[in-house]
């Protein structure tokens, strides 16, 4: 048995070696590699992925790619203040870009990149822009939910009348960002009513995926998602959305709220220049073609590309006006702490 | 073997009590980064105001993580003592079918990550959530932390007794109560313990069964404030939960010990012959068997097929592989030398130091690795800012999470270096650091390796703290398989899934032929 060890303690310190030879090989290469920048992406990793892959191989610039949530890196970027490693920030939403617009940190945006983005896809401040944009929906069983019985408002969901039959991802950003707009439109004391009702009767789900799928078997009659989620799936083999429908509330409702994803470049970035050239690429043409052509189904809003033709046209979607850096993560996030869902 | 030395050493006994001034230091410092997590969870507590903290704590949600959190662990913990002992008995003490060849099924579920399990069950029932799948996975993934040390027990318990109890007219059932259970006690207790905590800390697996716990409640917090008061509140609750289960732990150990005194040694005892018991002793080994090993073995094949050869074609698999294997390689070499100036003084310089060294070790990795990491991010980030998102964030919140399996399998290590080896090498001229190098290095090497592959295994398999603090472009195969579950993605996850049990299964292998070791197979 001690040969045994032994084999082992001698096959551990060889394999840390090379490990650590090619850690410090990689290290003193990097004084020959291209630029590199760094992107806090909150945005989905693949529609990203495809972004960067163009980008780096128009530019030749390398992105590095922290993931995590709309308000986890937005609030992470804001307690790293100045230090900040990202050159830019992407997200899904717009709460946390108003978080780190506020706090001060984003410099303004080259106004060529502006020009490529239409006026109500990004705030009059020109710190940020809108890069994409998604639409909220409401996602139902078409077995277990005649559509005589589709709520009218976002608001009726408050109703007694739907305990335990609609869904949502509380945690998300996504949703968070829907109580924003509410918020926005509504006020506190309509919102912090609306969310206790919610506690009451909605399902929670991790992810606008997991309600998806818990709609489509049966578990919960509907729940409140955004749009991409179920042409995505339905591109793929549906398995997750087959038994499903959607339900656009229009009518400048509360719920038929769109969502603009937001890009900006941090003011600390000692990299402007290739950021503020990587912001110019995503709104640019080829930048949204990617949504247009791709498997995202996320809307495009820049350089007049038209969205994926699959999808309901923005324009006819009825949605409310709501400032984007209006909308205020932090209280939505007090707000849904107090109501007992986070 | 070397006698005990009779000549004292030449400089007396009070200078060889010294503790040499790199050892101290090394400690010291140990012990300072080991207070970093209390420090926080109680600095926090403290900069947010006796009214902020009263009202992010005394609030229903919490009283519902709370009912979560208590109700999982006073229902799992008692399922897996009783399920550990049946399952570690049947296998040890009878003549079940084929018992020679069950021992790896008390050892091999540890190769499963909880969360994989989880990710195993939800496919096969896809409905699956709330407290009792979650006290189902738990049972599932944690049974073998009773059941590994009740086994190496049940080995060397002397039979004579049991034998005495039955000459004095004591029925089976009864000797088993009466004689052996209570034999049994100080493994169960600590494998109880040890399941306690990792319920407390546990977030993937919960999290895929919508199972809500503090670990959960506070990483959803994090995803939507980053390090915010509310988290941290939530953190400090957890954490005395975590103190409550150490102390009750310790309180049910009590004082008693119970050893065999006398001259000769016991001989190993016998397999009860099982008649009638011997199918459904089977069947519940089989059940078992299929239950932790066969669903998440069967399901990641079933991924697998459906995935086709696409799953593999990522490109993103083999460096999440690297990546982690180069983490676990690293966090466990680092984790084992620091153990050792730890070991070493426990062993050679045993007194009020070395047990306060021990003891902040052992309560800091009793707290989750959320609130760790949240603590390193938060110091880090004032304070050390140029190793802020550094890999030696990473491997320090490993080091302070996994210490104690290193230092476990190093202290018993160390403690059977001969003293006479090391002082025959002083007097034959070497100087203490070759002498340390050739004498007391290649002694402990073997206990050493034991206790490093310990720390990998964990490494491998750990998910919160590395999806906290993993370094800008690191991504393991946990955290992969993380992103692509929650995206449902279960076909592209198989194979993380996959990869992450072949690397943990020799370490595994060697946990199971250590508990045999101990028992003196």
């Amino acid at each position: 048995m001690t040969a045994g060890w032994k084999t082992i303690a001698g096959a551990m310190f060889l394999a840390s070696t090379l490990v650590g030879l090619t850690a410090c090989s990689n290290d003193s290469d990097t004084s020959n590699e291209p630029e590199q920048i760094t992107v806090y992406n909150a945005q989905h990793e693949s529609l990203t992925q495809e972004w960067v892959d163009e980008f780096t191989a128009q530019s030749g610039i390398k992105v590095n790619l922290r993931n995590g949530d709309d308000t986890e890196l937005g609030n992470q970027i804001v307690a790293e203040g100045g230090a900040s490693p990202a050159d830019v920030f992407l997200t899904e939403n717009s709460p946390a870009m108003a978080l780190v617009e506020t706090a001060g940190l984003f410099a303004d945006l080259d106004p060529d990149t502006l020009a490529q983005v239409p006026q109500q896809y990004r705030p009059s401040t020109g710190k940020w822009t809108g890069i994409a944009a998604r639409s909220t929906v409401f996602v139902y069983n078409k077995d277990k939910l005649p559509q005589d019985q589709l709520p009218k408002s976002l608001l009726d969901l408050q109703d007694p009348s739907w305990k335990g039959r609609w869904a949502a991802s509380p945690s998300g950003a996504d949703f968070q960002a829907i109580v924003s707009a509410l918020l926005e439109l509504k006020g506190e004391d309509a919102t912090r009513a609306w969310l206790a009702g919610m506690k009451e009767n909605a399902v929670p789900y991790k992810g606008n995926s997991a309600v998806m799928k818990a709609v489509n078997a049966g578990e919960v009659p509907g729940g409140v998602i955004y749009h991409y989620y179920w042409f995505g799936d339905q591109a793929k083999t549906g398995e997750n959305s087959a038994n499903t429908a959607l339900h656009y509330f229009k009518n400048e409702d509360p719920g038929a709220f769109v969502s603009v994803s937001g890009g900006g470049v941090l003011e600390s970035s000692n990299k402007a220049v290739a950021a503020q050239q990587f912001l110019r690429f995503v709104t640019g043409k080829s930048g949204q073609e990617i949504l247009q052509k791709g498997d995202s189904f996320e809307y495009a809003v820049g350089s007049n590309v038209p969205s994926n033709p699959a999808l309901v046209p923005l324009a006819d979607l009825q949605a409310p006006t709501v400032d984007p850096s209006k909308l205020n993560s932090q209280k939505v996030t007090q707000l849904m702490t107090e109501a007992g869902l986070l | 073997m070397i006698a005990p030395t009779l000549v004292r050493p030449r400089s007396g006994g009070s200078e060889r009590r010294r503790v040499p001034p790199v050892v101290a230091a090394v400690v010291t410092v140990l012990v300072a980064v080991t207070l970093i997590p209390l420090g926080y969870v109680i600095a926090t507590t403290i900069a947010t105001g006796w009214e902020t903290a009263s009202a992010l704590i005394f609030r229903p949600r919490v009283g519902e993580l709370l009912r979560n959190t208590v109700a999982l662990v006073v229902i799992t913990v008692p399922v897996c003592m009783t399920l550990g002992v049946g399952a570690a008995w049947i296998v040890e003490r009878t003549t079940v079918f084929g018992h020679r060849y069950w021992a790896p099924i008390l050892a091999a579920p540890l190769a499963v990550p909880a969360f994989v399990n989880s990710y195993a069950w939800v496919s096969v029932i896809p409905s699956l959530h709330g407290l009792w799948s979650g006290v189902l996975v738990a049972t599932l993934s944690y049974f073998p932390l009773v059941a590994l040390p009740v086994a190496a027990t049940l080995r060397r318990l002397d039979p004579g007794i049991e034998e005495s109890a039955g000459a004095l007219g004591a029925g089976p059932y009864r000797v088993f109560f009466r004689i052996v259970v209570p034999q049994l006690r100080l493994p169960i207790l600590g494998g109880g313990l040890l399941i306690g905590l990792h319920l407390l800390a546990e977030y993937g697996a919960f999290a895929m069964l919508r199972f809500d716990t503090f670990t959960t409640a506070i990483f959803e917090q994090f995803q939507s404030t980053f390090n915010g008061a509310a988290g941290s509140m939530l953190a400090s609750v957890l954490v005395l939960c975590c103190l409550v289960l150490l102390v009750a732990e310790a309180a049910a150990r009590g004082s008693a010990r119970y050893a065999r005194v006398g001259s000769g040694a016991p001989r190993r005892p016998d397999r009860i012959r099982l008649r009638w018991s011997a199918v459904p002793a089977a069947l519940g080994l089989v059940a078992l068997t299929v239950a932790a090993l066969g669903v998440p073995l069967w399901t990641i094949a079933r991924w697998l097929r459906i995935g086709g050869t696409d799953v593999w074609r990522t490109g993103t698999l083999w460096p999440a592989f690297a990546q982690t294997l180069a983490l676990g390689l690293l966090g466990a070499a680092v984790t084992t030398a620091l153990a050792f100036p730890v070991a070493w003084i426990a062993v050679r310089r045993p007194g009020v130091f070395s047990r306060m060294v021990e003891g902040c070790n052992y309560v800091t990795s009793s707290l989750p690795g959320i609130v760790t990491a949240l603590a390193l991010i938060t110091v880090t980030i004032r304070y050390a800012n140029p190793l802020y998102q550094t890999v030696i964030v990473l491997i320090t919140a490993y080091v302070l999470m996994f210490l104690p399996r290193a230092l476990v399998s190093l202290r018993s290590g160390l403690a059977q270096v001969p003293v006479g080896l090391e002082e025959a090498s002083a007097a034959l001229g070497r100087s203490q650091a070759s002498t340390f190098v050739r004498v007391t290095l290649r002694l402990t090497a073997p206990a050493a390796a034991a206790g490093a592959a310990l720390v990998f295994m964990a490494i491998v398999t750990e998910l919160t703290a590395t999806l906290l603090l993993a370094p800008i472009g690191t991504r393991t195969l946990s955290t992969r398989f993380w992103s692509l579950t929650s995206e449902l993605d279960y076909a592209a996850a198989a194979p993380f899934a996959l990869a992450m049990i072949l690397l943990a299964l020799p370490m595994t292998y060697l946990l199971m032929r250590q508990s045999q070791k101990a028992a003196g197979l």
